[in-house]
Formats: structure tokens, C-alpha cells, sequence
């Protein structure tokens, strides 16, 4: 291979890697299966070579990447300053190219059912029948289908209300932000979009809600498909880029740490730019402007999930605890491994189950060792998949977005 | 190559997910945190529980299939590199922290227990587990145990050794030994002893029983600015020579603190030629006086500036800073070798020099890191694997240095254990006949030399190819 032939990635930053290992226990598949090769430190070695041509992309070296939630708890430990997520996210469109037919369709329709909004609809029809129903949640009880669990985590379908182009601020204008809502997270917990509305709103913020937004491109790129998710990127940002726009934010952390990169995504394009720049998380800029006290109660003990793209993706831990500690009658107690993947992330839960199966079972035994009633956590993937286990296993605890949560207490929610 | 059936056999005592022998999941497994020989292993075996690991063990005693334990994978000095053992005993899956007893002041765990994870499950009993290697929130306590891990805190607590109770060992024939136990200073030979710091040559650790030290009341930590590595080295010196005993006593110089303060911005001094991280512990009571003393005594070699930790957390940030340097260094270059010696304390500003001599005619760039409280060095020699002739010159220089350490009174190695990096290195240390017995020692526990093979004590074999400059080595 001539030294100018990438085929993926630049050798370089896989170099950075020095192998010292402080990143195994961070890693959620190394601690749940302990095999370097399902470790990031493991992960780089299998990149270099296939990077270097030394090995091929074969079914074992692929399920070994794919086994990678791309949860970026890694970065946050690594003394190096490796950029795992990026080296990842490059290895996977090339990883994809290699596999077999079969598994490429099915992972191709994943892909487009969830990113594209009117095939989304279309195809996910069945499923608000079955939404949050009791009798879905006891069904998937008695069966043990954690898609049925899915089903059941999901909010009772209730349509979604059309929000208008633009909310006023309740109070003297901080600053404007554009809420999006293209995505997987607004179908499926539209409430929670309102809610953040309703919140900045209150806290000075004016929201503008472009119509007929699509999704932001982080999922297909999780799948492997740069293509599309360049595509979907390039289609928002010439759909929401707004000049007068502060900050742009979502209520998925997974979407917000992906608007982070826009700029390195799209290099030639001002809008992307434009909203990597200015992407911030809602609970992170609440938290700046601050929030009059709110009023209602909420006897409870609270505790946090860290979703990986909010803690390790956009480095935002303090701000959503800062919040929720404001609400008269919470308690806030600290999960064990609170900063560990619930195996949600993206579509994991969906394309390795097994693993998935495996760190949720974690999660909930530390949910139950810290004896919270409500569990917070900031991402829509982390709130089904914690609540669909929470539903199979018939546990008394509640999981919420602390935006709801928030929204209640400040007497704006439901 | 191993027996037929092998890998079947295998799957039957760990389970099928317990075995790796594909070649490309096969590949990580070839180097550990030293990076400069690789080889890998035929056969990666991951039991889940001591017992599994014996049930393997007593398997390949019957095979007579030598083995490599391994743990993390952070080790320094090669100590999981196969040189002629072609299966890996694996304990990351054995995780559990088996027993807490707070009154006692003890803790069982198993050999992959992540260092950290026990002073975090004591923590709220004001308890941790002493040892601090900087490595400590991967590294695990099997490993410690293998290398008699030391860290920043050893200056005043000790290394592993001082801190483990007992310890259960298959032995290569796949009997299990209790040894030690949970009451301190038993009668008839110090057996726990001989096993920390064995580097795996006489058996598998599975369970030690650790004991538990006080977190102490207050700290005070203290960042010491120097124009030169060798005004610091003389503070160094003046600390020990007062009489006090300080927590930690580590030294930075100025390559490694641009590197550090570039990964973790913890305002470190990055013009300045070398700085002191200080730290005294203990009752509140003494603290102030003490305080004041290491103050006037670095400004008195020559500290341009002498800044406390104004709390908790500044004092997380900078212990962060320390503990990940090795990692940052990657900042710098692409490879790099950490050394790992000892000199008597007066002579810390002599190797200090020399260090930088052998540098200078290797023309590498060599950062130094190192506990300076106890004499114990860590240069760190950056470099390229990938340009040719530069990893002979490291090891050229490591040799070097090593050599000067021994020279000026000191030992090849403080903490990272000899492994397959200082074979050659352990007759400058040892006559011939001390060898030997250490060899005859060694083959009480396994005659047949299946536990870790050439490793920690040179044999014929291992001599003539350490003198090459890789083992087997596919870079």
C-alpha cells in the first residue's frame, strides 16, 4: 500500500494510542466480558490492522467492533487524548462495506425507518397500539420480549401536538435557541419537547421550531453509513441554520453530541459549522440561565443516569443534578457506575442484544442498590431501555427525563 | 502448538465465550503497557471463577502446556508477554469483591479486582487500600500482587506487599494453597511474602486477602516550582535530611509537564524546569507546622514558587495530573518506554544527569517522572517504533541507564518488576550463586517451570536472547 492510500483513517491518530490500558475498566464491554479485543484499548490494535492492511475485516474482527457502544466513556479516561469516538466512527463505514449481504439490508433498514421521518411514521404505526399500555407491559412480562418491553417503555400514544414556529420568552430575552425536532426522540416522547420549550421559555430563552426538520444524522453513522448521515446533515443544517440562533439544542444527548461535530462533518458548509458551534445541551444552558424556584413538590428520591453522549460526548454532569436539586421534596443519591452505558446507545440495543441484555441487567441491580424512586436520565434510547427493563422486571421505579420531571415541578408539564 | 482438542476441552471448564483462538482476537493479546517486544499467545483462556481457574490449571499440568497469567494488561516490564507458553490464564473475569470486614479492617478480593474498586467499596468507612499505583484505576489487585506495585504513597506506606494478608495460589500442578491468612504476623515462613513479587513464576494468585489503612484526616499538597531538575533534587534531599515523612514526595520535569498540563490543564507551570508534587497527611494537628517547614525548605534550594491545594478538588486534579503523566506522553510521541530504577536518594540529582547524558548521545528525548522520595526513577524514552534503528538505541539507553543506577548503589527496578524487559539486567544485582538460588526456590513451587517461563530470573536459554534486541518480537 502507498503511504498516501487511507483506508479509513489516518495511521497517526490510531498511534496516539500509547497502550497503557487506563481505559479498560471505563470500557462497559471490556468489564462485562473482559476480552481485550472488546476493549478500546483492543478496539485501536484491530483498527491499526486493518488500517495497515495487516488483517481483514473478517466476521470476528467486525463483531469485535461492533461490539463497541461508541459510548466514549474511553475518552473521558484516556490520559492520551485519543479520539476514540472519531476513530470508530471512521472504521465503521469501512467495516460495513465487508459485511454480509444479509446483515447490510437489514442494517440499511434500520437505518432508514428510524432517520427518515415519514417512513419512520409509517412503518412504527403498529407500535402506538401497543404504547404504554398495562396490558403491553404484562404481555411482555409473561413473555419475556424485551421488544415488547420496548413497546411497553414507550409513552401512551396520544398524537403529537403541533408546536408553533416560534415561543416567546416568559420573561426578558436571554438569547434565542432552535429546538429540533426531526428525530426519533420527538416521535416517540413528544411530551418532552414540549417541555423543554415550555422551560427555556420560561428561563428567557425564545424557541424557534423550523417545520418539517429531519433527523441530524447520528444514528446513521452509528450504522455505519456515512453517505446518509452526511446527507441528513447537510439537508438540517440548510433547513435550521439560522442566523439570529444562539444555541441549538435537542433533547436526545446522543443527537447533541453528534450537532457538536457538524463542523468537522462538513467542513465546507457554514450552517454545519454554524451549529457545531452553537449545539448545547438544553439541561446544561438551563442550568446557566437559571430557573426561578420551582413549586411543586416532589417527594422522591432522585437519581441520575449519566447517558454516555451527555458525560462523555458533551462533558455535561453537573448541570442536570444542579437542577433537579432545586425541586422542593427531592432527594438526589448517586447511582453505582451511574457514568456505565445502560446499552441503549443508538440502535445497540437493537443490533447486539446480547450485550445490551447484559449491561442492563447491571444497571438495574445498581438502580436497585441505591433504593432511588426515580431514575433521571437525560436521553430517549437510555429512558426506553432502563424503563423496558424496569417493566420486565416488574420494579417500582420510575425512569423519566429530567426535562419532565423539571417541567412538573415548575407547573409547566402535563 | 497445543494439544488436539485443546480449545474444546477448555470451553468445557470456562464456558464458550471463555476461550479466544481466533488469530485475530488473538492479535491484543500481544503486548501488555510495555510495548516493545510482542508476541502472541495460541490460546487466550478467561475463567470466571477461582475454582475455574484451577480446573484450568491442573488441565494444562496434564496437557503440559506452560502458561502466562495475566491481568489488565498495564504492567510495565513485559511480565504477560508468552515466550514460550502458548496460553494466556486470563483474570479479568474475576471481579468480585468477595468480603468486607470494616472491624477487621479487611477485604477479600479476587485476583481481577481493579485496584481502585477497593478503597472505593470501603470508602465510606473511611478506609482505602494503601498501594497507589498510577495505574490504579485499571490495574488489578492479581497484578499488584505479582509486582509488588508500589505507587506515590509507598514513601510512607509501603508497597503491596505491606498490605496483603494472605493469598490463595494454584500452584502449576493445579493444587490450590491457602497462604497467609487473615491474622497478621503468623509463625513458620513468610510464604505470602515470597509469593508478592513473583512475577506468576510460582503459581496463580486468586484471592488475596488485602488489608484496609485509615484514610488519613487531613492533607495538605503542595506543587513546588524549580528552575532546574537539580535545584529540585537537592529539595528532595533537604525534606528526607529534616526528618519529615512525607505522603508522597514525586518529581515532574519540564518535558513531562508540558505534556501533563497540555492533557489536563491543571495550571502547572509549563516554563518551569522541574516541580515537586508534595504531600504531608495526618491528624490536622501537625499538619500547619509541618507545612511551613517543607515550605522554607524548598525555597531554601531554590523553588521559585511553593502553591498549596486550596481543596479537595485542586488536590484531584493535580494527583490526576501525576498519576495519568505516562499516559499523556503519548501527546509527545508515538511509542515511549518507561524505565524503572532505583538509586539511593542522595543520588537522585546524579542520575539525573546521567539520564540526560545518555539522552543526549542516543539522540533521543528522555522526560523524567518519578518518585523522588524514595530514589525511585522513571525516565521515559519517547520514540517511533516505525522509523528504523531507534528502538535498538532505547534500549540501548534503558540498558545504559539501568547500569548507572546499579552503579551508584541502587537496583534496575522499583516497581515495575524485572519481567522479560531486566532479565539481563538481574546479574548486575545478583552473583551467580544467588541466582541459582532463587532458581532452586522457584522450583519447589514448579519444577517443570510452567508458571510464567523466563521470566524475573534469567535461565540459559533467556540470557543468550535477551542480549538480542527482541524476543521473538513481531513489531
Amino acid at each position: 500500500m502507498a503511504d498516501s492510500d487511507v483506508r479509513f483513517v489516518e495511521i497517526e491518530k490510531l498511534l496516539s494510542c500509547v497502550h497503557c490500558g487506563l481505559c479498560l475498566p471505563s470500557c462497559p464491554t471490556y468489564l462485562e466480558l473482559g476480552t481485550e479485543a472488546d476493549s478500546p484499548r483492543g478496539r485501536i490494535l484491530l483498527m491499526r490492522a486493518l488500517e495497515e492492511g495487516r488483517l481483514r475485516p473478517t466476521p470476528e474482527v467486525t463483531r469485535h467492533l461492533d461490539s463497541c457502544l461508541g459510548c466514549r466513556a474511553c475518552e473521558t479516561a484516556c490520559p492520551s487524548g485519543v479520539p476514540y469516538g472519531s476513530l470508530i466512527e471512521a472504521a465503521r463505514p469501512f467495516v460495513e462495506e465487508h459485511r454480509p449481504p444479509v446483515a447490510r439490508f437489514l442494517r440499511w433498514l434500520l437505518d432508514s425507518v428510524l432517520t427518515q421521518p415519514t417512513v419512520r411514521n409509517v412503518a412504527t404505526a403498529p407500535l402506538r397500539l401497543l404504547a404504554g399500555k398495562p396490558w403491553t407491559a404484562r404481555f411482555a412480562r409473561a413473555t419475556s420480549l424485551s421488544l415488547l418491553g420496548y413497546a411497553a417503555a414507550l409513552p401512551e400514544w396520544r398524537g403529537v401536538t403541533p408546536l408553533p414556529p416560534v415561543i416567546e420568552p416568559d420573561r426578558e430575552l436571554r438569547g434565542t435557541a432552535v429546538l429540533l425536532t426531526g428525530c426519533v426522540a420527538h416521535s416517540s416522547f413528544p411530551q418532552t419537547t414540549v417541555s423543554i420549550a415550555r422551560l427555556l421559555a420560561r428561563a428567557g430563552v425564545r424557541v424557534l421550531i423550523p417545520p418539517d426538520q429531519g433527523c441530524c444524522g447520528a444514528l446513521s453513522l452509528h450504522l455505519g453509513n456515512d453517505t446518509r448521515s452526511r446527507d441528513l446533515a447537510l439537508r438540517l443544517s440548510r433547513h435550521v441554520s439560522e442566523d439570529e440562533a444562539d444555541w441549538y439544542v435537542t433533547t436526545a444527548a446522543g443527537c447533541g453530541a453528534h450537532l457538536r461535530e457538524y463542523g468537522t462533518l462538513l467542513p465546507n458548509d457554514s450552517g454545519a459549522a454554524n451549529i457545531g458551534a452553537k449545539a448545547r445541551d438544553p439541561l446544561d444552558l438551563l442550568a446557566e440561565l437559571g430557573l426561578p424556584a420551582p413549586q411543586r413538590p416532589l417527594k422522591a428520591k432522585i437519581a441520575m443516569h449519566d447517558p454516555c453522549h451527555l458525560l462523555h460526548g458533551q462533558g455535561v454532569k453537573n448541570a442536570p443534578r444542579e437542577l433537579l436539586r432545586q425541586i422542593p421534596g427531592a432527594e438526589l443519591v448517586e447511582l453505582a457506575e451511574a457514568e456505565i452505558c445502560c446499552g441503549s446507545a443508538g440502535t445497540y440495543n437493537l443490533t447486539e442484544p446480547g450485550t445490551a441484555g447484559r449491561l442492563l441487567t447491571r444497571k438495574l441491580a445498581d438502580i436497585r442498590a441505591s433504593g432511588a424512586d426515580i431514575i433521571a436520565a437525560a436521553n430517549p434510547g437510555c429512558l426506553l431501555q432502563i424503563r423496558s427493563g424496569a417493566i420486565l422486571q416488574n420494579m417500582p421505579v420510575q425512569i423519566a427525563h429530567p426535562i419532565d420531571l423539571l417541567a412538573r415541578a415548575h407547573g409547566l408539564g402535563d | 502448538m497445543l494439544p488436539p482438542g485443546f480449545a474444546q476441552r477448555m470451553r468445557g471448564l470456562v464456558g464458550t465465550d471463555g476461550v479466544v483462538d481466533r488469530p485475530e482476537s488473538l492479535l491484543v493479546y500481544e503486548c501488555d503497557g510495555y510495548t516493545l517486544e510482542r508476541a502472541a499467545p495460541e490460546a487466550v483462556v478467561l475463567p470466571r471463577t477461582p475454582a475455574e481457574v484451577a480446573q484450568v490449571i491442573r488441565a494444562l499440568w496434564k496437557d503440559g502446556v506452560p502458561f502466562v497469567p495475566r491481568g489488565a494488561g498495564t504492567g510495565l516490564s513485559g511480565g504477560t508477554l508468552p515466550v514460550e507458553a502458548p496460553v494466556m490464564v486470563c483474570t479479568s473475569r474475576l471481579q468480585k469483591i468477595e468480603s468486607i470486614d470494616i472491624a477487621n479492617r479487611r477485604v477479600v478480593a479476587q485476583a481481577g479486582v481493579v485496584n481502585l474498586w477497593v478503597s472505593r467499596a470501603v470508602k465510606d468507612a473511611g478506609l482505602h487500600f494503601a498501594p497507589d499505583p498510577s495505574s490504579q484505576n485499571a490495574c488489578t489487585i492479581g497484578g499488584n500482587v505479582a509486582e509488588n506495585s508500589g505507587g506515590p504513597h509507598t514513601l510512607k506506606y509501603g508497597v503491596t506487599t505491606n498490605h496483603v494478608l494472605g493469598l490463595e495460589l494454584v500452584l502449576p500442578t493445579g493444587e490450590v494453597v491457602q497462604l497467609g491468612g487473615p491474622v497478621e504476623d503468623r509463625p513458620g515462613y513468610d510464604l505470602t511474602g515470597l509469593v508478592v513479587g513473583s512475577e506468576g513464576t510460582l503459581g496463580l494468585v486468586t484471592r488475596a486477602t488485602l488489608r484496609l489503612t485509615r484514610v488519613p484526616e487531613s492533607y495538605r499538597t503542595f506543587l513546588a516550582v524549580f528552575d532546574s531538575v537539580a535545584d529540585a533534587s537537592e529539595a528532595v534531599s533537604g525534606i528526607i535530611a529534616s526528618g519529615i515523612i512525607p505522603a508522597a514526595l514525586e518529581m515532574m520535569d519540564g518535558l513531562i509537564l508540558r505534556a501533563v498540563e497540555d492533557a489536563f490543564h491543571a495550571g502547572l507551570p509549563v516554563d518551569a524546569g522541574a516541580v515537586l508534587l508534595i504531600e504531608l497527611d495526618g491528624p490536622e494537628a501537625g499538619l500547619p507546622s509541618q507545612s511551613e517547614e517543607v515550605r522554607e525548605l524548598c525555597k531554601a534550594q531554590g523553588a521559585v514558587e511553593v502553591r498549596t491545594a486550596r481543596d479537595d478538588a485542586e488536590r484531584t486534579l493535580l494527583w490526576k495530573a501525576r498519576k495519568r503523566a505516562f499516559g499523556a506522553v503519548g501527546r509527545l510521541a508515538p511509542n515511549y518506554c518507561t524505565q524503572d530504577g532505583v538509586v539511593p536518594r542522595t543520588q537522585v540529582p546524579e542520575i539525573l544527569r546521567r539520564i540526560s547524558a545518555t539522552a543526549e548521545k542516543h539522540s533521543l528525548r528522555i522526560g523524567n517522572v518519578f518518585h523522588a522520595g524514595d530514589g525511585n526513577i522513571h525516565p521515559i524514552i519517547l520514540f517511533d517504533e516505525r522509523n528504523a534503528g531507534e528502538v535498538e538505541r532505547v534500549l540501548a539507553a534503558g540498558t545504559e541507564i539501568l547500569e548507572a543506577c546499579v552503579a551508584l548503589g541502587g537496583s534496575v527496578t522499583g516497581e515495575h518488576g524485572i519481567g522479560v524487559e531486566k532479565i539481563a539486567q538481574m546479574p548486575l544485582l545478583f552473583s551467580p550463586e544467588d541466582l541459582h538460588a532463587m532458581a532452586t526456590l522457584r522450583s519447589v513451587f514448579d519444577p517443570q517451570r510452567r508458571a510464567n517461563p523466563h521470566k524475573l530470573l534469567p535461565d540459559s536459554k533467556v540470557c543468550v536472547e535477551a542480549r538480542a534486541p527482541r524476543r521473538q518480537a513481531a513489531m
